[in-house]
C-alpha cells in the first residue's frame, strides 16, 4: 500500500480525509448511511460522528468508513444490472407463510 | 453543613459555568466544522452542569434566589471558580490543553462525588460524570495529536503548557469549604484527586511526548474571589443582558 492509500491520509489540498458515517438507531437493526464528514483518523471520525449525528439521540452505534474505500456501481449500468430481475417473481419469498414469531423479514 | 455546602456547590458551578463560557467562544470559530460542533457541545455540557449546581444551591439558599440570579447577578469577587478556567482560550492548543487539565480534575472530583452522602449532589455528579468522561477522552486525544504531531503543533502545545501550567496548583489547594466537605463525607478528597490527576496527566503527556513540567510557583486566589483581570470581561459579556434588562426572558 503506497503512502497515499493509507487510512486517514491528508488529501492533496491539505484537507482531512472524508469519511462516510453509518448509524444504528435505537430501534433499528442495521446501520444506516447518514452522511459524511472530515476527520484526521478513524478515532476522530467516530467522535465527530458522535457530535454531528447523534446529538439528538439518533443512535447507539457508529460505523465509519473512509470514503475512498467505498466502491459504487455505475448508474449508467443500472439497466443491465437490475432490469433482468423484473420478471422473475418466483425469486420473491411470497409463496410461503411466515410464522407469526418471525419478525424483521 | 448548609453554609459550607452552598459555598462548595457555588465553586463547582462557577468552575463549570466559566469554562463553558470560554468554550462557547469557539462557536463559529472552530478549526473545522466538526470540531466547532464538538467544542460547542462540550460548552453546553458544562453550562448544563452549572445549571444543576446553581439550581440546587438556589433551593438551599431560598429567599427568592434562582439559578439566574446566581449566574447573572453576582459580581467578580463573589465568583469562586479556579483561575485556570477563566484564562483566555489562546489558540486551539491552549484551549484543548486547558480543557484536558481541567476536565481530568473534574473527572476525579465527580467520580468521588457520586458517593457523596448528599444524595442530590451525588445525582448531579453522576449525570455530569458521563459527560466529563467524554471530555477527557476528546481533549486527551487532542493533546496527544498535537504533542506527537508536527513541529508547529508541538511548539504550540509546549507554549500552551507554559501559559496554563502555573494555574493547575490551585485546583488541589483546599479552601475551607473543601476541608469541611471532605471531613463530613459529602465532598471530594482533593489529595486523592491530585494523586489520580497526576497519574493521568503523566500517562497522556508521555504518549504525547510532552515533558512533565517542573514543580513551580502556582497562582491561586480564585476560590477566595481574587481573580485575574479576565473574569471581569467574561462577566461583562455574560451578564450584560440581565443587568441591562432585569428579568428579561426568551
Amino acid at each position: 500500500m503506497s503512502d497515499s492509500e493509507k487510512a486517514g491520509t491528508t488529501q492533496a489540498n491539505g484537507a482531512w480525509p472524508l469519511w462516510e458515517i453509518f448509524i444504528r438507531s435505537r430501534q433499528g437493526l442495521d446501520h444506516k448511511h447518514v452522511g459524511s464528514l472530515h476527520a484526521a483518523d478513524a478515532q476522530m471520525a467516530i467522535e465527530n460522528a458522535r457530535d454531528v449525528y447523534t446529538r439528538r439521540m439518533e443512535g447507539i452505534s457508529i460505523w465509519v468508513v473512509e470514503s475512498k474505500y467505498i466502491h459504487a456501481s455505475n448508474p449508467a449500468e443500472a439497466g443491465a444490472l437490475y432490469d433482468p430481475a423484473d420478471d422473475k417473481a418466483y425469486r420473491h419469498p411470497t409463496f410461503y407463510h411466515l410464522p407469526e414469531e418471525l419478525k424483521h423479514m | 453543613m448548609s453554609k459550607a455546602l452552598v459555598s462548595y456547590l457555588l465553586s463547582l458551578a462557577d468552575n463549570t459555568l466559566i469554562l463553558g463560557h470560554r468554550n462557547s467562544e469557539w462557536c463559529g470559530h472552530g478549526p473545522i466544522l466538526e470540531q466547532d460542533i464538538a467544542i460547542t457541545n462540550m460548552a453546553l455540557d458544562c453550562i448544563g452542569q452549572a445549571r444543576n449546581f446553581y439550581q440546587y444551591t438556589a433551593q438551599l439558599m431560598g429567599n427568592h434566589t434562582t439559578e439566574d440570579s446566581l449566574a447573572y447577578l453576582r459580581d467578580v469577587t463573589e465568583f469562586t471558580n479556579c483561575l485556570l478556567v477563566e484564562l483566555p482560550n489562546g489558540d486551539w492548543a491552549q484551549t484543548v490543553l486547558r480543557h484536558f487539565l481541567f476536565s481530568t480534575f473534574q473527572y476525579y472530583v465527580y467520580q468521588q462525588l457520586q458517593n457523596s452522602s448528599d444524595p442530590q449532589l451525588a445525582a448531579i455528579a453522576e449525570k455530569g460524570f458521563k459527560e466529563i468522561t467524554y471530555h477527557v477522552r476528546w481533549s486527551s486525544e487532542w493533546v496527544i495529536r498535537l504533542g506527537d504531531g508536527t513541529e508547529e503543533s508541538k511548539d504550540r502545545i509546549l507554549q500552551a503548557l507554559d501559559t496554563v501550567w502555573g494555574y493547575t496548583g490551585e485546583l488541589f489547594q483546599p479552601a475551607d469549604f473543601d476541608l469541611q466537605a471532605q471531613q463530613e463525607g459529602w465532598g471530594a478528597d482533593l489529595l486523592l484527586v491530585k494523586r489520580n490527576w497526576d497519574e493521568k496527566i503523566k500517562a497522556v503527556f508521555e504518549e504525547a511526548t510532552i515533558p512533565m513540567p517542573a514543580t513551580t510557583w502556582m497562582h491561586a486566589g480564585g476560590k477566595q474571589g481574587k481573580h485575574t483581570e479576565h473574569l471581569g470581561f467574561i462577566l461583562a459579556e455574560m451578564q450584560f443582558l440581565q443587568r441591562a434588562y432585569p428579568n428579561s426572558e426568551w
